[in-house]
């Protein structure tokens, strides 16, 4: 009990720092591949005091409401999810994270944050099939749905369910909000919608997004983490492989139509947990 | 010693350029000159944005539209104008439909002559911009701007 | 056992009173008289049988039973003259055929005098509640709602006498099907519910409403029919009549009992709307939003599940079972996704509607006891979270003269109160904290654990993220709040009020208490059948009351937010814009900014998703019919 409300604090304090981290290490790795020298590696860190450094300026005064729920629920998700609760409820608590984010964004009542909401909505029913069929994969091979069990799983789980990794490895693409499926909002300066679903966010209500990426961050590469747990540094370089992949990824691809990620995220998802947990059941 | 001179994220809009200034001013994000090592980021929204780099001078059609973006840019924002057209209407200056420079419809920090103007005189009107930048954000938190 | 019968008898005799009394002050102040009264004894019954297990009570049959073949007889022949009239001669036969193996079925049976025939059991308790107290709550709301309704359509002909009559004859004959442990009687009841959506449904009895009418008649007449075969096969099966209790039915167990278990799940699967018979409920809407509210989502339907759930020791790891599972997650997949290409908002319900209950007929199905948890808590939050959410769109539909859900933009500033409340129902029906998602984790828990059961973990994983989808949809356009909206709330009437304010609250009681429901309720039928109950973990109950707490704490933080902040005009593409969204074009042409939602038609379009689900269940079914032949149902 207490192991886990340190580990939930822990969560808590350094999440944005290392988010912050991996979020520089990133700019910095993109820029090397496209030439360029990059940002300091403390640069997202820097763009979030930045942000909290403007004045509070808002479209409307609810729209601070709904991205404060938003933080509050992904710090909450992820806090969940390190101090070894229920995945599946982790799960529904980070749709509600999201869904706050999405009504903050339709809140905001302009064009591009509206489109971008839709977006965001798309997304999010891209990824939940296959973040659902994840937590039945960890309970098949585990036995229970609770992080600390899979953590302490004697074999690394990865080997029981590797389509449905793979599956995860796709829609953490979607998640990161990292090309081809950075269509709701991105970091980089795609300005098909403006910024999409941020578009009305400035200063500080910005600020609260950014920092909520920040832990998402941590999160997702937690849940990649998770499948190598019994083998902890296999996992840290399970989890560095996977993020660089997803840099190149981001750097070499252009970003598709909603069609295109709604059909391929779910045809992912339906052949990884159709196969995966089928053959788990039947044997 | 406050961080916005450390990450600060600019808005480009052309006013009525004929893209010369634009193209340098996007030679500076590209990897020769790479402004993003000073943590810029070219965000195309004013209300991310604030640096506003403008080109090209002011007509009829052009004016609300930069008025606008000007506003919805949250403080503490600078303004710097790119090319001898956004400064003083350049070449234009006396067209019936060229109002002038930038300054007649918002307030300019930075001027930035040059036809085109060069990348390297860009880079160091955006750091003297940063300079300005600096100042405001101390004097909006000595007005209980926080 | 008098409290029981009081309970099916006081509403029909109210009833009674109601088609008599003229429109007028009177008859609403009884209305609400006769609902508190319900309500009153509803929580008595809750009271006094809430730990007592299960309870049979004697009541002599044979009478009853005359009285009731009676009516049936009645019954019937006003149907047939109804579809002689109007040339409906598919269920002038059904109710010809229905008639006659009734009739055959009670000549097979010689001891049908057996006592027992009156029961109570926690499931029973839960099933009365929602009847008694959702039920109640909405025939005092339709008092202020049938008011408005004439008011709107002053052209329809003003039949509230018989409307009010028929919504407590409903009542009544709910009470009767959760208390019958009878299965003639609970028959009886089951085709009194199916004669008062007839008639309610076509109420204002024009063109399309009759159409609408009879469509439903027609399909829950079929369900009816193999509901009445199960009378003949005990009847050949035991003429001792022994097996017409429900209790030695489901003693009796799977090689005993499949045959009827499957009669039986049929009927309940054409009353809950499944999947190929969602056609009716989703035509059903053309009925005032009182009749939606109680027969077609929170109540009728129910029956349908609730049968469903009876049976699920039988279903259990069985082939029958499997499919009928299979043929609630079909349904809950492609219902779900029916419900992203609608903007007509009664619709959007009633689609959730029949996917909910493909949820539960899924866990029915599975039949363990995890999954007769799940499902029984998922009856509960639905039938709340639903009967708020057709109860607002009522309202809402009466206040800006639509039910289009592209109409509602910015509700949240024009009716905030209601709108307030619709979101409330709305998150109840799929974010956490609320008890949908309980549920719907119960229900995941369920299929994993059992054999086959990944395949309907697939559907509920997919139909899960597409509920996120139109639900998130439709709170967008709530909150989508214009600059300075024009505030309608002014005259909803008191009635309304009253219905509204006891179910938002409820729906948040019951999410926050659910660890209590669980543990009174659920868990005592469940451990009664199995002998084993589920429960989240000590933790997660914890966590979850956490959680709505916050939901409900952090509100607050909207006052904190509310404080001075400099408000800036939209992001137009840096055109100057108007507060409300007009913004000066190319040419200096002011132009209005639309914002629309996607409804994804060509993906998620009604038709097509209707024919796929129609001839996948359409095929399960046929199967089980097979599997029965065959002798490999169990």
């Amino acid at each position: 009990m207490i192991e886990e409300i340190i580990f939930a604090i822990g969560f808590i304090i350094l999440a944005p720092f290392i988010g912050a981290l991996i979020g520089g290490i990133d700019r910095k790795v993109t820029a090397r591949m496209q030439g360029r020298v990059g940002p300091p590696v403390l640069q997202p860190l820097y763009d979030v005091f930045k942000l909290f450094e403007k004045e509070k300026a808002v479209v409307r005064n609810e729209v601070n409401f709904y991205i404060f729920s938003y933080l509050i629920f992904v710090v909450l998700t992820g806090a969940l999810f390190f101090s070894g609760g229920d995945i599946l409820l982790v799960i529904f608590a980070l749709t509600l994270a999201h869904a706050f984010l999405i009504l903050g964004a339709y809140a905001s009542v302009s064009p591009y944050s509206h489109v971008g909401a839709e977006r965001e909505l798309l997304q999010l029913m891209a990824v939940e099939p296959m973040l659902i069929l994840a937590a039945a994969g960890f309970y098949m091979a585990t036995g229970s749905f609770a992080v600390k069990d899979i953590a302490f799983w004697p074999e690394p789980v990865v080997m029981t369910i590797p389509l449905i990794f793979v599956g995860i490895v796709y829609v953490l693409t979607i998640k990161l909000r990292k090309s081809p499926f950075d269509l709701a909002t991105t970091h980089h300066a795609h300005q098909e919608l403006v910024k999409g679903l941020t578009t009305e966010f400035a200063g500080p209500t910005l600020g609260m997004v950014e920092i909520a990426h920040l832990y998402e961050t941590v999160f997702f590469l937690g849940i990649v983490w998770l499948f190598f747990a019994s083998m902890p540094w296999v996992g840290l370089i399970a989890v560095i492989v996977v993020y660089f992949l997803e840099i190149l990824i981001d750097n070499t691809t252009t970003r598709v139509r909603w069609q295109v990620m709604l059909r391929s995220a779910w045809l992912v998802a339906l052949v990884a947990g159709a196969i995966n947990l089928g053959v788990l059941a039947l044997l | 010693m406050s961080y916005i001179t450390k990450s600060p994220w600019i808005i480009h809009y052309d006013g009525s350029s004929c893209n010369g200034c634009d193209i340098e001013v996007l030679a500076c994000l590209t990897p020769l000159y790479d402004l993003e090592r000073f943590g810029i980021v070219n965000t195309g929204n004013p209300k991310h944005a604030d640096v506003f780099l403008i080109t090209g001078g002011i007509n009829e059609q052009s004016e609300a539209v930069v008025k606008n973006t000007y506003e919805q840019m949250p403080d503490p924002k600078v303004v710097v104008a790119v090319g001898i057209c956004a400064c003083t209407g350049g070449v234009f200056r006396e067209c019936y439909n060229i109002k002038g420079g930038v300054d007649k419809v918002i307030p300019v920090d930075v001027y930035v002559p040059g036809c085109a103007a060069r990348p390297e005189s860009i880079i160091d009107g955006v750091v003297r911009a940063l300079g300005i930048l600096e100042e405001k954000r101390t004097k909006m938190v000595e007005q209980g701007g926080k | 056992m008098e409290l029981l019968v009081f309970l099916i008898l006081f509403p029909a005799l109210a009833a009674l009173l109601f088609c008599i009394l003229p429109n007028g002050r009177l008859r609403d102040t009884i209305v609400i008289l006769v609902s508190a009264v319900i309500i009153a004894a509803t929580l008595y019954l809750f009271v006094m049988f809430a730990g007592a297990g299960t309870v049979y009570f004697d009541i002599d049959g044979g009478m009853i039973s005359q009285i009731m073949t009676g009516l049936e007889v009645v019954i019937s022949a006003g149907l047939l003259y109804l579809a002689a009239k109007y040339r409906q001669y598919i269920i002038a036969a059904l109710v010809v055929v229905q008639l006659g193996v009734v009739l055959y079925a009670e000549s097979l049976l010689h001891g049908t005098a057996a006592l027992n025939n009156l029961f109570i059991d926690p499931f029973s308790v839960i099933m009365a509640m929602i009847i008694g107290i959702i039920g109640s709550l909405i025939c005092i709301y339709s008092v202020g709602y049938m008011r408005d309704y004439h008011a709107h359509h002053d052209d329809m002909p003003d039949k509230r006498r018989w409307f009010f009559a028929l919504l407590f004859v409903f009542l009544a004959a709910m009470y009767g099907v959760v208390f019958s442990n009878n299965l003639f009687w609970l028959f009886f009841f089951w085709e009194v519910t199916t004669l008062c959506s007839f008639l309610l449904i076509g109420y204002s009895w024009d063109e399309q409403a009759r159409k609408n009418a009879f469509w439903a008649l027609l399909l829950n007449l079929v369900g009816g029919l193999g509901f009445a075969f199960t009378f003949v096969w005990a009847g050949m099966t035991d003429p001792s009549g022994g097996l017409i209790m429900m209790d030695s039915l489901l003693a009796a167990g799977p090689v005993v009992a499949m045959i009827p278990a499957a009669l039986i799940g049929f009927a309940g699967l054409t009353k809950a709307a499944q999947m190929p018979f969602s056609s009716w409920l989703v035509g059903a809407m053309i009925a005032p939003t009182p009749v939606s509210a109680l027969l077609h989502s929170s109540t009728m339907v129910k029956a349908g599940v609730y049968a469903i759930v009876r049976f699920a020791p039988i279903y259990e790891a069985s082939m029958v079972g499997l499919i009928i599972s299979l043929v609630g997650g079909v349904t809950f997949l492609l219902a779900s996704g029916i419900a992203i290409s609608q903007s007509n908002a009664k619709k959007v319900l009633a689609y959730s509607t029949i996917a909910n209950l493909g949820l539960v007929v899924a866990c029915a199905g599975i039949g363990s006891y995890a999954a007769v948890w799940a499902a029984i808590l998922l009856i509960i939050f639905h039938a709340i979270a639903k009967s708020l959410l057709f109860l607002s769109v009522g309202t809402v539909e009466h206040k800006i003269g639509s039910r289009d859900i592209e109409d509602m933009t910015g509700l949240l500033g024009r009716l905030p109160k209601i709108a307030v409340m619709m979101m409330i129902g709305i998150a109840g029906m799929f974010l956490a904290p609320f008890g949908m998602l309980i549920s719907k984790w119960a229900a995941l828990l369920a299929f994993l654990d059992a054999q086959y059961g990944f395949i309907l973990v697939l559907l509920l994983a997919f139909g899960s993220a597409v509920t996120v989808f139109f639900w998130t949809k439709w709170l967008g356009k709530l909150v989508e709040v214009a600059w300075k909206p024009e505030r309608l709330e002014s005259k909803i009437s008191t009635q309304e009020y009253a219905a509204l304010a006891p179910l938002t609250v409820l729906m948040v009681a019951v999410c926050i208490g659910f660890p209590l429901l669980s543990t009174y309720l659920v868990v005592p039928y469940v451990f009664g059948i199995y002998g084993m109950a589920a429960t989240l973990g000590q933790a997660n109950t914890i966590i979850m009351v956490m959680m709505v707490f916050m939901v409900l704490v952090m509100p607050l933080t909207l006052f904190y937010f509310r404080k001075e902040r400099k408000v800036m005009p939209h992001y137009v593409g840096g055109r100057p814009s108007t507060s409300d969204m007009h913004f000066n074009g190319s040419i200096g042409v002011q132009r209005p900014v639309a914002l629309g939602n996607y409804y994804l038609t060509n993906y998620f379009g009604e038709e097509r998703l209707s024919h796929i689900g129609n001839g996948v269940c359409i095929a399960f079914i046929a199967l089980i019919g097979v599997a029965l032949l065959m002798g490999v149902g169990i």
